[in-house]
Order: structure tokens, then C-alpha cells, then sequence
């Protein structure tokens, strides 16, 4: 009943059907798209063949080529593994001493030390270790837990307030907030400290004596009799220019009215301990480049 | 609008509006210690709304008989603005988050404005907000042209369209609150996706009953399309949706799917949500709006048919290539590859008849820009169709994996092809509703061409760049065999695409806004045509005997 009719333009005949306007050429199926239709096909088939395709209830057709993503991901990371043998399993043996005096393997720390700081590390410390609010720098040279490669290897593996059984504990108690000072004393302190640092300037002479005098009840049992901080506590030296929180007086007063209790994951369960051995290394050398 | 409803539909109308009003109190209520309870003032607005309405025009008389000689075009008015405005809405959105990942500080101090929550509310505006109400809309128009038969009936035409919107703005509200199923492209809650099944299902019959009242012997295959996405879709939101509220008190819910199942489901859902909702519905719009601007017959009717089985087997298989190197066991993968490669024959196929039809009509390409708009949308489709059957190569998947490169892809898609055929349609669809001789002004419709365009290139360059950089250094490896990049470092690597595509998305948003602003005072202003020349009428004669139904 429909009647075609033909297509100036294109010559081809139209298949009689018209909606609102619209009408359709009755051309044939371009031959490419047949070919093109059928190559893919033909891909398909073959790839069938060669890998694991069609599911058999519970098992699956395996492929002529016996590959498989479990097998293949898991000789591709030996492999992998047997490539670094030679520096990992150096590095795992000798002690940082004697790494730290070999030229080659010092080269490899850097590198590849460099990436799992950027992944591991960076979003705390900084991308060079640089520090920032909340976070220590880890290249000015004071350090809260002692800088020999030993004690950073330590402060790796079980973090500080971290989630491990042995983690360092550090706790700045909230000298103000809990009551154990009143305000007055804690500005006093606060005083103190910042002259701690030789930056006297505007401060009250009669504040910073009565600071030393809470200091001296209060506070010299962490952070030492003259401020200069205890490595086995981790109280940070406050007679140094370098902070955690920041040195001006508004950050030094939150510290001692509100306290402090920084969380440094904890590395063990996380990193091997080549990489640790890495890291702890690299650590060390960001500072050295930095000074 | 309400005078054109009949007394009984506004009593029905009436009713229904009560209904969802009595469920959101419910809601509202059971909910009131939840999130749930802000969701439930939400539906009681929407219900009140629709009651108010309805009651502010029931005074109205009986409409006339005469209306049953006219194509029923209100609710596809509404649909467009509402389109529109979702659009802004979900670019907007947008371009806040590509400028969020160029600068992180540029948001709030507030959940709400957090990054994981804009995200969705950009995804699901300009997916389901845009795109869904541009297909609800054109749906609408195509079925009754092709059709030459009125809608049966007033009432359902609006409960899709504003049940529709409801759950749009459900699912959008919610994310900024915190809701969500975390499934991507189906965050919506369980009694969102409950809804939205009640209101697709009425979609459905509404096009079904429609096509029943044909005036033409055949079905065109521009409703073949807009029906493979009805339906696929709401099997693919069904099957997707399937989870346990904790309490019908909680707006928060488990699907019962776990694991890599659940994993497979939700790609099987998201892959065929692209190609069922972002492909079929707008292949249908191009196959009715294309020709019919250039003024040509569809080049191959056989290539249409091969297309249209291709593409709907195909894509079911396709949705384990989001799923590479992963959990899922290694022959569903080669599956999901295999068919992604022959899936790019017929979508090449579909490409090809809409441009081929351009022949004889090239001058027009050429002078007119709402059928330039669909032009370049055909020859995204083809570009993004190759590129996708290339990603889902398993070895090339390796490096474009989780990579921009996806995003580039997806956005190549969605704004060079999806966008673009709708801005195309409106603008061809918008004067005929309107009866305008044409746009307010053919120079904005020519600025907001070339602002699309420019936009969406500078967005898939950038991504292109961004994504082979990303992949290639996250692959690299130094000569003592460990990882040569850090993340962070390829982080900073991005800065500048992530710039340059805040800028591309910027461009896109804009020409949004001229068009919008175009089609507001076309609607105003453009005059109007005085004349019927062709008149744009359902049949009066029935042409099949049987197929007339009772009217209204
Ligand atoms: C979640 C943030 C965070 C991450 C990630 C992190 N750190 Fe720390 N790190 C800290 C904080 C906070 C401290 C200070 C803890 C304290 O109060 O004693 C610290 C302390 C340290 C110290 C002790 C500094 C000193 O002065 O004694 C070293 C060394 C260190 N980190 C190295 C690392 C390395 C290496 C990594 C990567 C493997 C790393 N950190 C990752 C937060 C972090
Ligand atoms: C229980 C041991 C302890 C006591 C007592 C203590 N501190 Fe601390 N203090 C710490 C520790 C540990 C830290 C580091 C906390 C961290 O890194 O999170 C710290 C940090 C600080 C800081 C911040 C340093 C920086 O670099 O930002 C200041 C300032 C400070 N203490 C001052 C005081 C003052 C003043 C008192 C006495 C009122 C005091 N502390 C008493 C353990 C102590």
C-alpha cells in the first residue's frame, strides 16, 4: 500500500512511509558497515577462543592461551620483586650505617624514597617535609622523638597516639580548659615561653618571672627545667624557632588553655620494612639537604 | 492549563494531589527524627502545590470539544522551561566542581558544599534534570507528530512530568543533606526510586496508549528509541534499585546486592543508563528533529533498523568494561569487551544515517545553526561511541582507568552529543510550540552554537591531556623498579587542565544561559505566526479501522 517514491537528490527510492514530513530512502546497508559488522565479529570470536569468555554454570571456558588476571597480576609482582632483589635485599640486611656510607644505595633511598614520602607522607609533612600548622616539619633539625635514624625508625613503626600497642604517647594536657591553671597563669606561661625564644619585645618583665615560676611547678617535668625539651616524651624544645602550632602568642596560648595531642600514624602494619628503612633514611637526608 | 484538564481529570488531578500530600504527612511524620522528615515537607509542598493549582482553576468551564483537534502541547511547554532550568542549575553545579578540583578552597565551611555532595547534584541535574525532562518533553512532541493522534488522555502527560520533577528534586535535595544510596548515577534513596516506578510506568502506558491512537500505518523509528529507553530503563532502575530500608522511618537503605554482584549490577545499570537514557532517548530526538529541519528524508531506513537491534543487544553485554582489572572475574570482563567492540559498528551505523541525511541539506548546516547544533552532535555521537569502544579494550583500559581520560570521554559524550542534539531540538521545537515564525534571534542561537562547541573542545582537550598524563605517571616506573611519581605529583600535573576545563565548562554554561535567555523572549516577544500554512494537526479520519479509542 505504500508507494515509494524517487529521490531526486540521491536517486534512491523512498519506502512510502510518511510521518509528519518524514520521510526514509530505502537505500541499502553500506557494504562497509556488513564488513565492518562481521571483522568485529570475527575479533570477537577469536578472542573467545584464545581467553576466558563464556560462563559453564560453575566454571567458565578457560581460553587456549590460559590466561588469567589472578595468575597474570601475581607473576607480574614477582617479577617485579626479583627486579629490585638486588638493592632490597641489601637494604633489608645492612644497618643505616652502612647504607647511609654506600653511595649506590643512598641513590636508590632518594628516588624511589621520594615517592612513597609524596604518597605516604606529603599530605601531613608537606611535600619536601616542610612542615605546616599541626604537622612538624621534619628538616629544621629539632626533633620531638631524637633524630638518629633509630629513634625516627621507631617513631615510624608505632606512630604517636596511634592505634599500635607500643605507640609513643605525647599529651600536652589543657592546662586552662581542665582548670589545672587559671587564665591568668596560663597567660603568664605563655609569656614565658615566648621568652623561651628571645622575643621579649612588648612583653610584661613581671608576667614572664611569674611564668617562670608556674613553669618551674608545671611544665619542666615534660618540656625540661629550661624549656629545652625531652626527646623521650616528645616535649617539643620551646626555646627554639621552630613550632608545631605556630609561635605567636595566640597559637601558644590555644597550646597551653586547650592542650595538644597530635596523631602520627602508625607505619608498621601498613609499609615493609625495607620501605620504612627508605623512608626513615630519607627523612634523615631531606634534612641534611635542607641545611 | 488547569481549564484545558476536564472536570473529571481535575477531580482525579485533585485527588492524586491529596494522596502524595497524605504521603508526604507520613513521611514527614514516621520520618521526623530523620532525614527522611525534611524529604516529607518536601512532598507535602509538591502535593500542595498541584491541590492549590488545581483547585484555583476548577471554577473553570468544561473545556471545548474543539481542543480534541489539537495536539496536546502544554505539558511539553513546561517541559522544556523546566529542561532549561535544570540545565543552568546542573552546569552551574558543574563548573563549581571542576573550579573545586583546580581550587579546593573555593567552597564553604559547610557539608552541604563538600565536594562528595556537589558532585551528584551536578551528575544527577544535568543527567536527569536536563536530559531526562528534554526526552519527557520531545517524547511528548514526537509521539503525537509521528503519531498523528492527540495524547489519549490530560491528566497522566502532567503526573509524568511533575512526578518526574519530584524526584528529581528529591534525589538532588538529598545529597546536599547528606542522602544517598552511593551508587553512582542511582544515589537516590529507596522511596525516591519507589516513586520514580510509579511514575515511569505511567510514562510508559501514557506512550503506549498514545501509539495505539495512530493515525499512520507504521511506527516511526524515532518512538522505536524513546520506547527501548522507557522500558530498558525501567528495568535497569528496578533491577539497580533493589535494596532494604533499615525503617520505613529512614531515608537510609542497603540494596541487596553486596560485593562484586553489587558492583556488576550498579556498572550494568550505569553502562546501560548511558546507553538507554543518554543514547536512545536522544537518538530518538535526532531522528525526528534532524530530518525534519533539513528538510531530507532519513538516508537508510534498513540502517536504522540494523542500528536500533545493534545497539540494543550490544549494550546489555557491555557494562563489565568499567569493571577492568578488578574483582570481577576475568571472562565477564572479556565479555563486556568483545561486546563493546562490535558495539561500534551499529553506533557508527547510527551516526552515519543521521549525517548521510544530511546530504542535499549541507547549505543549511551551513546557515542554520539549530541544525548545525545536531550536526556536531552526530559526529560527537560517532566520536564518542569509537572512543568508548577503544577505552573498553581491556589493555588500553589499563591506562585510561580511573584517569580523566573517563571524564573526558564521558563529558565528550554528554555535552558533544547529548547537549548539544537537545539545544538543537529545542531550538527547532521551541517556535513550532510557541507558533513563532522562529527564535527571538537567530544570532544568539548562532553565539550559543559556537559557545557549546568552544566549550566542550577546550573541556575534552584538556581532559585528554590531563587523563593520558595521569595514567602515564602512574605507570612509570624508575630504573631501581619503584614508582616514579607520587601521587600528589601527578596531582600537580593537573593544575593547569584542571583550569583549563573549569574555563571550557565556564564557555558551556554561558551559552546555556544565551540560550535560555533566547528561548525566554522568543516565548515574550517573537512574533507570532498569523497563519496555519501546514496545519500541524492529529488525523480526524481514523486510518486503521479498530485503532480509535473511546477519546477522552
Ligand atoms: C596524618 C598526618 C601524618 C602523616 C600521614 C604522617 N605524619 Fe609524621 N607526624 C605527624 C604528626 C602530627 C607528628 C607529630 C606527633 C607528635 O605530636 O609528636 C608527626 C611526627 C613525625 C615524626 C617525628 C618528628 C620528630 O620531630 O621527632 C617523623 C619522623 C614523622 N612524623 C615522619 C613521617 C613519615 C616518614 C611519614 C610517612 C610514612 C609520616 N610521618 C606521615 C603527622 C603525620
Ligand atoms: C605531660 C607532659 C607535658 C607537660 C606537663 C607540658 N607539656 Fe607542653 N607539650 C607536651 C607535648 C608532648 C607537646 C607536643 C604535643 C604535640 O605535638 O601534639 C607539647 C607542646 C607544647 C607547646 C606547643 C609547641 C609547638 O611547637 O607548637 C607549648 C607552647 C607547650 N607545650 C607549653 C607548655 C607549657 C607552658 C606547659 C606548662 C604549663 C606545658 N607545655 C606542660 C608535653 C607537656
Amino acid at each position: 500500500m505504500s508507494v515509494g517514491e524517487r529521490d531526486p537528490h540521491t536517486g534512491h527510492m523512498t519506502t512510502g512511509h510518511d510521518w509528519n514530513g518524514i520521510k526514509e530512502l530505502n537505500t541499502p546497508v553500506p557494504k562497509p558497515v556488513l564488513l565492518f559488522l562481521a571483522a568485529t565479529v570475527i575479533f570477537s570470536l577469536v578472542y573467545w577462543v584464545l581467553m576466558p569468555a563464556w560462563p559453564l554454570g560453575v566454571s567458565y571456558t578457560k581460553g587456549l592461551l590460559g590466561i588469567d588476571q589472578r595468575t597474570t597480576v601475581e607473576t607480574r609482582l614477582s617479577e617485579a620483586a626479583q627486579a629490585r632483589a638486588n638493592w632490597s635485599e641489601a637494604l633489608a640486611e645492612q644497618d643505616f650505617g652502612q647504607i647511609a656510607e654506600d653511595d649506590t644505595l643512598m641513590a636508590i633511598v632518594r628516588h624511589s624514597g621520594s615517592t612513597l614520602f609524596g604518597d605516604n607522607c606529603a599530605v601531613c609533612h608537606g611535600d619536601r617535609g616542610e612542615g605546616g600548622p599541626g604537622y612538624p616539619a621534619l628538616t629544621d633539625g629539632s626533633w620531638l622523638w631524637g633524630g638518629e635514624a633509630d629513634d625516627i625508625w621507631e617513631t615510624l613503626r608505632v606512630g604517636v597516639n596511634a592505634e599500635h600497642s607500643e605507640t609513643r604517647i605525647a599529651e600536652m594536657l589543657a592546662f586552662g580548659r581542665d582548670g589545672i591553671l587559671d587564665r591568668q597563669t596560663v597567660l603568664d606561661t605563655v609569656s614565658y615561653v615566648q621568652s623561651l625564644s628571645g622575643a621579649m619585645d612588648g612583653l610584661d618583665p613581671d608576667a614572664v618571672t611569674r611564668g617562670e615560676e608556674a613553669f618551674a611547678m608545671n611544665c619542666s617535668a615534660c618540656h625540661g627545667e629550661s624549656g629545652q625539651g625531652d626527646a623521650t616524651m616528645g616535649a617539643p624544645d620551646l626555646t627554639d624557632d621552630f613550632w608545631i602550632y605556630g609561635g605567636d602568642r595566640n597559637a601558644i596560648y590555644q597550646s597551653i588553655f586547650h592542650g595538644r595531642r597530635g596523631h602520627m600514624p602508625q607505619w608498621e602494619t601498613r609499609l615493609s620494612p625495607v620501605e620504612r628503612k627508605i623512608l626513615t633514611l630519607y627523612v634523615r637526608d631531606l634534612g641534611e639537604q635542607a641545611r | 492549563m488547569v481549564g484545558q484538564l476536564t472536570k473529571t481529570e481535575r477531580q482525579f488531578g485533585l485527588a492524586i494531589a491529596v494522596l502524595v500530600t497524605l504521603l508526604g504527612l507520613a513521611m514527614a511524620a514516621a520520618g521526623r527524627q530523620d532525614l527522611l522528615g525534611v524529604h516529607g515537607l518536601i512532598v507535602v509542598a509538591f502535593g500542595v502545590g498541584a491541590a492549590f493549582l488545581v483547585i484555583s482553576g476548577a471554577h473553570l468551564p468544561e473545556p471545548a470539544k474543539e481542543r480534541l483537534a489539537h495536539y496536546y502541547d502544554d505539558p511539553i511547554k513546561v517541559g522544556i522551561i523546566l529542561s532549561m532550568i535544570w540545565a543552568i542549575f546542573g552546569l552551574f553545579i558543574g563548573v563549581w566542581v571542576a573550579a573545586l578540583l583546580a581550587w579546593p578552597e573555593l567552597t564553604f565551611d559547610a557539608a552541604w558544599s563538600s565536594f562528595g555532595r556537589l558532585r551528584p547534584v551536578h551528575t544527577t541535574s544535568v543527567i536527569f534534570g536536563f536530559g531526562g525532562n528534554a526526552l519527557i518533553a520531545t517524547s511528548f512532541h514526537v509521539m503525537q507528530r509521528t503519531s498523528r493522534a492527540r495524547m489519549p488522555d490530560q491528566l497522566s502527560p502532567w503526573f509524568v512530568l511533575i512526578g518526574y520533577n519530584l524526584f528529581c528534586v528529591l534525589a538532588a535535595s538529598g545529597y546536599f543533606i547528606g542522602i544517598t544510596q552511593s551508587k553512582e548515577y542511582a544515589e537516590a534513596e529507596w522511596y525516591a526510586d519507589l516513586w520514580l516506578v510509579v511514575v515511569w510506568v505511567t510514562y510508559l502506558v501514557l506512550y503506549l496508549r498514545t501509539l495505539a491512537r495512530r493515525q499512520e500505518p507504521h511506527i516511526y523509528v524515532a518512538n522505536w528509541y524513546y520506547l527501548a529507553f522507557i522500558l530498558v530503563v525501567a528495568m535497569l532502575h528496578i533491577v539497580n534499585g533493589l535494596a532494604m530500608p533499615i525503617s520505613l522511618a529512614s531515608a537510609k537503605s542497603y540494596p541487596i546486592f553486596s560485593g562484586v554482584q553489587d558492583a556488576m549490577v550498579q556498572w550494568w545499570y550505569g553502562h546501560n543508563a548511558v546507553a538507554f537514557f543518554l543514547t536512545a532517548g536522544f537518538l530518538g530526538m535526532m531522528y525526528y528533529y534532524l530530518p525534519t529541519r533539513a528538510g531530507r528524508p532519513i538516508f537508510s531506513y534498513r540502517l536504522s533498523i540494523i542500528s536500533f537491534w545493534g545497539i540494543t543487544f550490544f549494550y546489555m553485554w557491555a557494562g563489565s568494561h568499567h569493571l577492568h582489572y578488578t574483582a570481577l572475574p576475568h571472562w565477564v570482563q572479556t565479555l563486556g569487551m568483545t561486546f563493546s567492540v562490535m558495539l561500534l559498528v551499529p553506533s557508527w551505523a547510527s551516526a552515519a544515517n543521521a549525517l548521510l541525511t544530511l546530504n542535499g541539506a549541507w547549505h543549511k548546516v551551513r546557515d542554520d545553526a539549530t541544525l548545525r547544533f545536531m550536526m556536531v552532535a552526530a559526529v560527537f555521537y560517532g566520536l564518542s561511541t569509537f572512543e568508548g569502544s577503544f577505552l573498553a579494550i581491556r589493555s588500553v583500559n589499563s591506562l585510561s582507568h580511573y584517569t580523566d581520560w573517563t571524564v573526558g570521554h564521558v563529558h565528550a559524550g554528554a555535552l558533544g552529543w547529548v547537549a548539544l542534539i537537545t539545544f538543537g531540538a529545542i531550538y527547532a521545537v521551541v517556535p513550532k510550540l510557541w507558533n513563532r515564525k522562529s527564535m527571538y534571534s537567530w544570532k544568539l542561537v548562532e553565539v550559543h552554537f559556537w559557545l557549546a562547541l568552544a566549550g566542550t573542545l577546550v573541556y575534552v582537550f584538556a581532559m585528554w591531556n590531563s587523563g593520558i598524563i595521569q595514567g602515564l605517571m602512574w605507570r612509570t616506573y624508575n630504573e631501581s623498579g619503584t614508582l616514579a611519581y607520587s601521587f600528589l605529583e601527578s596531582m600537580i600535573a593537573m593544575h593547569p587542565y584542571y583550569v583549563a576545563r573549569t574555563f571550557g565548562g565556564l564557555l558551556f554554561l554561558t551559552g546555556a544561559a544565551v540560550g535560555f535567555y533566547n528561548i525566554w523572549k522568543t516565548i515574550k516577544e517573537a512574533p507570532a505566526v498569523q497563519e496555519e500554512t501546514a496545519p500541524d494537526r492529529p488525523a480526524t479520519m481514523p486510518a486503521r479501522v479498530g485503532t480509535v479509542e473511546a477519546g477522552e
